[in-house]
């Protein structure tokens, strides 16, 4: 059995089934509300809400007992005497030590956990970065989207921030730097590339069997490193599209990822009506498009960057993406064909595999 | 002493009463003072900085009030959220 945990413009909703079925709808929570992210943690079994109220500020919620109480997580929250509140909590990912996750929000802040996520603190060195005030907002606001624990040490974290490139820490987060050689902002002057900090990253992704192996989608543009992000080599070719939001790397083949393109940055929809999602199993020499199942016709669809995920490995490999069409997609066989897991639910913001 | 009103889920947050007695010299303190009371309501209607949050409307007596308005003995102070969304 698997779960979908989705966020979506009117709420939560667990849903469950088995691939190659329609998905049930097992519990919707916080009904009217903006959930913009929820996720299961495995280790702890907790489920975990970001509310993206207008009236109240962005609130995270967990859940232990399924037909309990949802609990209000403490200590997120920027400083008292600083000129920013927080205005949105993106994501919230577990680390690599017990009782750790990491939140991240706009404007550009990262949240740690030491407890479960019960109570989180401000990450005090990205806060206050002496880069801060080159940091533009993206579409999204200034959005800490992408956190990327490395594999079996807690010290060493990659965080991408849209407009602010890539940062990475080897201490823990006690210091950051860049990590965006090679990534090109077509959106700005050549002349100012080279150096260019707004740099708008959509989604990473780490191969959890190659840790130096990355895959990233920018706003124009998919690239790989090969150097734990260092640097980054452009692999867009081949696509019907190099613009889009979320990816996905395949557990077991770190030479494997799929991205789910977008016509443009100017037409967020997919190409020519046509949903596919494109794969490449050579790190981006070349894509196929693995559409079968999915609609071919009149299909104007836009997945945002954090509702594609996966579930599984090897010969099972399962695929999922909401789109905000309140349509959701899977794949039992790594790509090769897709089903409707559920339709007609609110607009997607976010979906989670387990 | 004001009176001071929330409603929905503002009201859950301040230990499921509407209405609370409390006394402050301006709006802002009087939603510090209830924040005070019921601690679960922190953030709700004040952000991190204090500062009433952009889609929360606070009315004095029917007159719409910032943070700075004066509350005096007798008054009636509602918190209400902004008509909007989609």
């Amino acid at each position: 059995m698997t779960e979908l945990v989705l966020g979506t413009k009117k709420g939560l909703f667990v849903l469950r089934g088995e691939p190659g079925s329609g998905f049930g709808v097992a519990a919707r929570h916080f009904a009217g509300e903006q959930v913009d992210f929820a996720v299961r943690d495995p280790r702890s079994g907790r489920l975990f809400a970001a509310v993206g109220s207008p009236f109240y500020g962005p609130k995270l919620f967990y859940l232990d007992d399924a037909g309990g109480e949802w609990t209000q997580a403490q200590g997120l929250e920027l400083p008292a005497d600083g000129d920013q509140a927080l205005a949105r909590l993106w994501i919230v990912t577990p680390g690599e030590a017990d009782g750790l996750l990491y939140a991240g929000g706009d404007p550009g802040v990262l949240f740690e956990s030491r407890d479960g996520g019960a109570s989180w603190a401000l990450n005090q060195a990205l806060w206050p970065h002496p880069t801060r005030s080159e940091w533009p907002p993206g579409g999204g606001g200034l959005c800490l989207h992408s956190i990327v624990p490395w594999p079996g040490d807690p010290e060493r974290l990659l965080v991408a921030i849209s407009a602010a490139g890539i940062w990475i820490t080897e201490d823990g987060g006690r210091t950051w730097r860049t990590g965006n050689r090679g990534l090109a902002a077509r959106y700005l002057p050549e002349e100012a590339q080279e150096t260019a900090i707004a740099l708008c990253v959509h989604h990473v992704e780490r191969s959890p069997v190659q840790r130096e192996r990355l895959f990233l989608q920018f706003h124009g543009g998919v690239y790989r490193s090969d150097d734990a992000g260092q640097s980054w080599t452009e692999i867009g070719e081949g696509l019907v599209s190099d613009f889009g939001f979320p990816l996905a790397v395949d557990p077991a083949d770190a030479d494997s990822a799929y991205v789910i393109p977008l016509r443009a940055d100017v037409d967020r929809v997919t190409p020519e009506g046509h949903v596919r999602v494109f794969e490449t199993r050579d790190a981006g020499a070349s894509w196929a498009s693995r559409g079968a199942g999915l609609p071919q016709e009149h299909a104007y669809l836009t997945v945002l960057r954090l509702a594609f995920d996966r579930v599984g490995r090897d010969g099972g490999l399962e695929l999922y993406f909401g789109a905000t069409s309140g349509e959701v997609f899977g794949s039992g066989d790594a790509g090769g064909s897709w089903f409707s897991a559920a339709a007609r639910l609110p607009p997607v913001f976010s979906l989670t595999a387990s | 002493m004001a009176t001071l009103c929330v409603h929905g889920p503002l009201k859950a947050q301040a230990g499921g009463r509407a209405e609370h007695e409390l006394s402050a010299a301006t709006v802002g303190a009087l939603l510090a003072a209830l924040e005070a009371e019921h601690p679960a309501l922190r953030g709700w209607v004040l952000d991190e900085r204090a500062a009433l949050r952009r889609h929360i409307n606070v009315y004095v007596n029917g007159e719409r009030g910032g943070t700075d308005t004066i509350v005096s003995h007798g008054d009636r102070v509602e918190v209400l959220p902004a008509i909007s969304g989609g």
